[in-house]
């Protein structure tokens, strides 16, 4: 049992030099999650700030100022050019510089104090449709919030029915929330399986698998040893953009670090499983390269990701099931934000266990048993 | 004689190599004069690193010197490399085929990129057929084929066309003997017909012996220049055979004397024989030389290019203070263990080390070994021969555990290496074909792995990673990744791997492929001082007058066994008579075209009946 | 004289087409023959439509809600009706609050809506509370359920103010908003995720699939051979890309159809002009894989580059899905550095705008600098020398 373990580890050690080793492969493997976590830390956000929009005011009214001044003072969106006629508001559409045009009509002041619906002309570039949406949904909010202070200033009561609205976990819904944590799974998941599939594909291209078959280690001693050094990789990764999130963009952790290492864990376990497997059935590094990359592309677009698994339609949702990284997401979510406790999580850690003891023997057993 | 003669002329060429992990700087040539002329084969010979390949590429225009001249078929090689590449062919050293093309395909791809027409090219394929037996594998692809027979291929894509100028760099690394010999004659015809001028790099000596002309190169230099008969000159006088009157082998005495360098300088079994070549300054009479002999009869002989390489390498070696024999008598310390006395191996000399009965091994269709059966016993010497493609790879693969038999029986010290716990598989140590150990791992670290993995710890490890980097001399190499060894190093390195937990069986696949003679006397010294202490080594090899260092081989050809003896068993097997003098090229040629004669006559008799 | 230079002219350029034929043909076979080559080109092509076309979306629809009813009044239904009236919800109605937090912990509804015990009489009064709570975990759909939500909820309380005698809009001028969404009146994302897959097929043929053309021909030593002999350096490199370029442009075409004719995505600009961009930003992308190829010379790590240098950015940076409009300044320069955003503006408003000629001959005219300067370099790192 103890040759056993020794042999994992001398084994470990060499995949650890073999990967370390050459200056490239270090900086490929460490300053990519980096840069990336910073950039798309900041890139991926569904929120608007800053967003430009025009103004068309044919009414030039003292109502309509205030409507735009509220518009201003949000921070959410950004004036960038009062216009003149309804072909400039069409080209400054088209080109894409202003993502919304106001339009008051010259009788908008008049309405208002008539008692009449003053209608403002809200036009959006939808090319973008959830930028169009958030605009549209801010535009309402602010425009409501005006016609309450209106009312108000003409003497009458305030709304009947107000909602008061609490969101948890995430108090300002800041997209940055939900996608720093579910960074913290997915850049890693990218190169644990990159680097656990090319594993054995390399070394059979360049003939050393041969000298590792003839030696005493059993498959399942193989399959370890090359299994914890991404593993290992990974989570390493995985803390680079732990201590990105909470340092550099300050999301407040609320859960366990232990839980959360307990989740990553697992799906490492699992990926690397998925990775091997592939590693195994490949011939060469060309076809373990592509192979695993067919499979990266929908686990990560199907992960939620980059859209919520819950808007996808239910055949899909059902389909997600197979994939470790939406498990990973939710847990690294789940544990991150909400601080959620094992009792909660068994149904994201099962499926993981599940991928791991199917993938993971399975490799192992290729490694004998395909034929080359 | 006029310019216009001088096909490549090159003038105090230098080239240095700049490694950016480790900063130095190596020099590969050293102010190289050279010259070529029309029609003539020229032969560069020479040890490892001696810097054959750079000036090969120099030549193609692949590299560019750092110093000096060259010109190539009369164009400037520095300025012009793309007029030169479209007039010249050359072979490089691994030939880079198209794993995923079919034989066909690639040969196509080559006689379209020379402009070689139509009608050209159905003689020219019919010829090169013929010469590579590839005739009926032209559908396989590429990667599908044996070792050899992929060399075969790249030396067909090589000659699609009648260039101006033929560079191959060691184009019969791994080609057994038979297409050897036919490619020669394509060579040779070439060069009557259209006067073309060859230059071929190369580790066998015989094959430079038919060349107009010898550089023997060394370290970056010109070491000596001229035919074969003024290289071999310069052994001339100290060439001796002896010959063994008991019953001792060949080899023993080949040992004896190899281990003798201040007597001798070199030392082979042939024929039956011990031909060795006496150190200048010693007598054949002399004590220490009868001695040795004891009361074996000696004949003179006439030296060949070898003998003259091996005095001029020694030569040199003496002049830079160097030991030549420091590698043999490292290689003979082989024996000694950690504890430094001399281990046998625990158990009988007539135990079973391996048995093979009834051995099939078929892919698809194809049948890569048949109905095969052998035993080896401990301690002996056992070779495996074949032309490329005889399954003898296959058969290889199957002994040490890495492809399930089709059917038959087969037993590794006792157990199928497929199947077995991992104590059965620390017995054996292997030694692939093409280097297999971590490029980008030290030499240190690549032993520490394999010793680790085979068991070994602590103090024991590393006083067997120091013993066997004694006896392999990597010592100073203990810190250079494995990838950058130049080509003998690696296979020092991958046979130190082999050894390093002192296997009882040690499998070899080809391992002087490639090698300069220099090398493979060293190696041969590690082979049987292992096989002394009671090692079993099965080997396979193409050198033929490497099969007399063993005690018994077998030759395979279309994955049948042909013939399974002692050398001199199988020399009467191909027809010989027990007294003639042994020669083994001979005897492998003889018992494969019987064998293939006799399977056409099979082929053909039904059609009579 | 001016004959025979003529004659040797048309010679040289025979060799040239015989040589380009040659490798051509060889470069095709290579690529058919490995299955995980067409897998990458065709098949994911195939799936990733799919998962764009079907399996993304960032719209909300039926979001299951708890609906906290402490009111049982037939108003307080009426609030409850408001919502599951609305195409966006579907709303549970639950006894307690306990009961709806442990549904909502389980993420089994996204969002609580209490209506309290005294909801009806405070609504007559003109002073009701509705509260509501959304799970904020994943932030675009929360604030999407809570902006319809709170739409949905108000409507129906100022319908119901009314009945009950409030009169909330009697004389009072309000302001009405009039939103219309220009280039997608439906708003559906698929009408800008589909754009965006474009980009992304195209990349992954052009920039992922040819990253290891020409590191797998130095990592496997086939071209030193090939070296020596007539070709020339540009004919390697034209070998190269014109196949990958034909699966490109396959993955075009599948995308294209797919758009028009599976997810019904408007085709508003001039398809020429679409197909000639697309046509330069696939040589773009040929260039990039070829560079970063030739200069890596080793398979992974030209993978793992090209998958930073140009998979990746697509994803993130290219205004695919996260506008570049709302992100700092540095990261949207980042983002414009990449040729991905140029081309993923111009599909964008080909496709959903219409021809927008100044950004349009814009965008076309960076795309067609950066293909000079990628094809150039990976021209220039071409070498025939091993050193």
């Amino acid at each position: 049992m103890i040759a056993i373990i020794e042999r994992i580890l001398i084994l470990c050690r060499k995949e650890f030099l073999a990967i370390l080793k050459d200056p490239s492969s270090r900086i490929v493997l460490i300053v990519p999650v980096i840069t990336q976590s910073i950039l798309f830390g900041y890139a991926a956000t569904f929120d608007l700030s800053n967003a430009p929009y025009a103004v068309l005011d044919q009414s030039r009214s003292a109502a309509s100022t205030q409507v735009l001044n509220k518009l201003d003072s949000t921070g959410i969106f950004r004036r960038i050019a009062n216009l003149d006629s309804q072909e400039q508001m069409r080209e400054i559409i088209d080109s894409g510089e202003a993502l919304v045009v106001l339009q008051f009509g010259p009788s908008f002041e008049q309405d208002l104090y008539a008692g009449r619906q003053a209608d403002l002309q809200v036009i959006l570039d939808a090319r973008n449709s959830n930028s169009a949406g958030s605009a549209a949904a801010y535009i309402t909010t602010i425009v409501g919030s005006f016609n309450e202070q209106w009312r108000q200033q003409m003497g009458a009561g305030g709304f009947p029915l107000s909602i008061v609205s609490r969101s948890w976990y995430n108090p300002n819904l800041e997209t940055r929330w939900n996608f720093m944590p579910s960074l913290i799974a997915s850049l890693a998941f990218l190169q644990t399986l990159m680097l656990s599939a090319l594993s054995v594909a390399r070394e059979r291209e360049q003939g050393t698998f041969d000298q590792l078959l003839v030696t005493p280690m059993s498959p399942t001693e193989i399959m370890i040893g090359k299994a914890v050094p991404p593993i290992m990789i990974g989570l390493v990764q995985s803390s680079i953009v732990l201590l990105m999130t909470l340092f550099w963009f300050g999301v407040p952790f609320s859960g366990s670090i232990v839980m959360l290492y307990l989740g990553l864990m697992f799906f490492m376990i699992s990926s690397v499983g998925i990775g091997l497997a592939i590693s195994a059935l490949s011939a060469n590094m060309q076809q373990a390269m592509f192979y695993s990359f067919m499979l990266i592309m929908p686990l990560m677009l199907l992960s939620g990701l980059a859209t919520p698994v819950r808007n996808m339609p239910m055949p899909i949702q059902i389909l997600t099931y197979a994939n470790p990284l939406r498990f990973a997401i939710d847990i690294v979510q789940r544990v991150y934000l909400e601080g959620v406790s094992i009792l909660l999580l068994w149904h994201d850690l099962v499926p993981l266990f599940v991928i791991a003891i199917i993938t993971l023997p399975w490799a192992a057993w290729l490694f004998r048993h395909r034929l080359v | 004689m006029s310019d216009a003669d001088e096909v490549v002329v090159g003038r105090g060429l230098t080239k240095r190599f700049f490694d950016k992990e480790s900063g130095h700087t190596t020099t590969a040539l050293k102010n190289i004069d050279f010259a070529v002329l029309r029609g003539s084969i020229t032969a560069l010979v020479g040890p490892d690193a001696a810097g054959k390949t750079t000036l090969m590429r120099l030549m193609a225009g692949l590299l560019r010197s750092d110093h000096g001249q060259l010109h190539v078929l009369g164009l400037d090689a520095k300025t012009h490399p793309q007029e030169i590449q479209d007039r010249i062919s050359y072979m490089p050293q691994r030939f880079g085929l198209y794993e995923d093309l079919s034989v066909q395909e690639n040969l196509d791809l080559y006689a379209d990129l020379h402009g070689v027409g139509q009608q050209e090219r159905k003689e020219r394929y019919a010829r090169l057929m013929e010469m590579t037996g590839l005739a009926e594998f032209t559908e396989r692809p590429a990667g599908k084929l044996s070792g050899g027979m992929k060399q075969k291929l790249g030396l067909a894509c090589t000659l699609v066309r009648s260039p101006q100028l033929l560079l191959l760099d060691e184009p019969t690394v791994g080609v057994d003997p038979l297409s050897r010999v036919e490619l020669w004659q394509i060579v040779e015809q070439l060069r009557q017909d259209e006067q073309l001028t060859v230059i071929i790099s190369t580790a066998y000596l015989d094959e430079a012996q038919r060349c107009a002309k010898v550089y023997v190169m060394h370290e970056g230099e010109v070491l000596a220049q001229g035919t074969p008969e003024q290289l071999s000159a310069n052994a001339q006088g100290q060439c001796f055979s002896a010959r063994t009157l008991d019953e001792r082998p060949a080899r023993t005495l080949q040992a004896q004397m190899i281990d003798e360098p201040s007597l001798i300088v070199d030392a082979v079994p042939q024929g039956g024989n011990v031909r060795f070549i006496l150190n200048e300054a010693v007598s054949l009479e002399s004590e220490a030389i009868q001695n040795i002999l004891q009361g074996a009869t000696v004949e003179p002989l006439t030296p060949r290019l070898e003998d003259g390489f091996m005095v001029l390498l020694r030569r040199r070696l003496q002049a830079e203070k160097k030991d030549m024999q420091a590698g043999i008598v490292a290689a003979a310390s082989l024996g000694k263990t950690a504890g430094n006395a001399t281990k046998k191996m625990q158990g009988d000399a007539h135990d079973t080390m391996i048995e093979v009965r009834d051995l099939v091994r078929k892919f698809g269709d194809f049948v890569a070994v048949n109905s095969t059966s052998f035993a080896v016993q401990r301690g002996e010497i056992f070779g495996l021969l074949g032309p490329n493609g005889a399954g003898k790879t296959t058969t290889f693969r199957m002994l040490c555990g890495l492809l399930p038999a089709s059917s038959g029986f087969l037993q590794v010290a006792g157990v199928n290496l497929l199947t077995a716990r991992a104590a059965a598989r620390k017995k054996i140590g292997y030694v692939s074909q093409k280097f297999s150990l971590y490029g980008n791992l030290t030499v240190r670290e690549n032993l520490e792995f394999f010793g680790g993995v085979y068991g070994l710890r602590g103090k024991q490890l590393k006083a067997r990673i120091a013993l066997v980097c004694e006896q392999f001399e990597l010592q100073h190499l203990y810190k250079t990744p494995a990838g950058h060894l130049p080509g003998g190093f690696k296979q020092r390195l991958a046979m130190a791997v082999g050894v390093l937990h002192e296997p009882e069986i040690l499998f070899l696949d080809e391992p002087t492929s490639g090698t300069d003679p220099l090398a493979r006397r060293e190696f041969w010294r590690r082979i049987t001082a292992l096989a002394d202490i009671g090692v079993t080594i099965i080997i396979t090899t193409h050198f033929l007058d490497e099969a007399e260092y063993c005690d018994r081989i077998v030759i395979q050809d279309a994955g049948e066994l042909k013939a399974l003896g002692t050398p001199r068993e199988v020399w009467m097997q191909a027809g010989h008579g027990a007294t003639s003098t042994l020669n083994m090229e001979r005897a492998f040629i003889d018992i494969v075209n019987q064998a293939r004669q006799q399977k056409q006559q099979a082929l053909e008799e039904p059609r009579y009946a | 004289m001016h004959n025979a230079s003529a004659h040797s002219m048309t010679q040289r350029s025979r060799g040239f087409f015989l040589r380009l034929f040659a490798l051509t043909r060889k470069e095709v076979r290579q690529l058919l023959r490995d299955k995980s080559n067409l897998g990458v080109g065709l098949l994911l092509p195939v799936v990733l439509m799919l998962i764009f076309g079907y399996g993304l979306s960032l719209d909300v629809k039926n979001a299951p809600v708890a609906v906290v009813l402490e009111d049982s009044s037939s108003t307080a239904m009426e609030a409850v009706a408001g919502l599951s009236l609305s195409p966006y919800f579907s709303p549970q109605i639950v006894r307690s609050i306990q009961e709806a937090q442990t549904l909502m912990l389980a993420r089994e509804v996204d969002a609580i809506v209490t209506i309290p015990s005294n909801y009806s009489s405070a609504l007559a009064d003109g002073d009701a509370q509705i509260q509501l709570i959304v799970h904020g975990a994943e932030a675009s759909r929360a604030s999407i359920i809570l902006n319809y939500a709170s739409a949905a909820l108000m409507q129906q309380g100022v319908r119901s103010a009314d009945r009950l005698g409030q009169n909330v809009g009697a004389g009072i001028g309000m302001v009405n908003v009039e939103s219309r969404l220009w280039f997608n009146e439906s708003n559906t994302s698929t009408w800008y995720l589909v754009p965006g897959l474009i980009v992304l097929i195209i990349t992954l043929v052009g920039a992922f699939l040819t990253a290891l053309v020409m590191a797998r021909e130095w990592e496997r030593g086939t071209f030193e051979a090939l070296f020596v002999s007539p070709v020339k350096p540009v004919e390697i490199l034209i070998a190269k890309i014109i196949p990958y370029f034909c699966v490109g442009i396959i993955g075009l075409a599948m995308c294209l159809v797919a758009a028009r004719v599976l997810f019904a995505v408007p085709m508003v600009g001039s398809m020429p002009v679409l197909l000639f961009a697309s046509v330069l930003y696939l040589l773009v992308a040929l260039g990039i894989g070829l560079l970063i190829s030739s200069l890596t010379r080793n398979q992974f790590l030209a993978s793992q580059v090209s998958l930073i240098v140009s998979l990746l950015p697509v994803l993130m940076l290219s205004g695919f899905l996260f506008d570049l409009r709302n992100v700092p300044l540095v990261v949207n320069i980042i983002g414009h550095l990449f040729p991905a955003t140029h081309y993923m503006i111009l599909v964008k408003t080909l496709m959903l705008a219409g021809n927008v000629w100044p950004q349009i001959i814009l965008e076309c005219s960076i795309l067609f600098a950066y293909m000079i300067v990628f094809i150039g370099l990976a021209r220039l790192v071409t070498q025939k020398r091993l050193d």
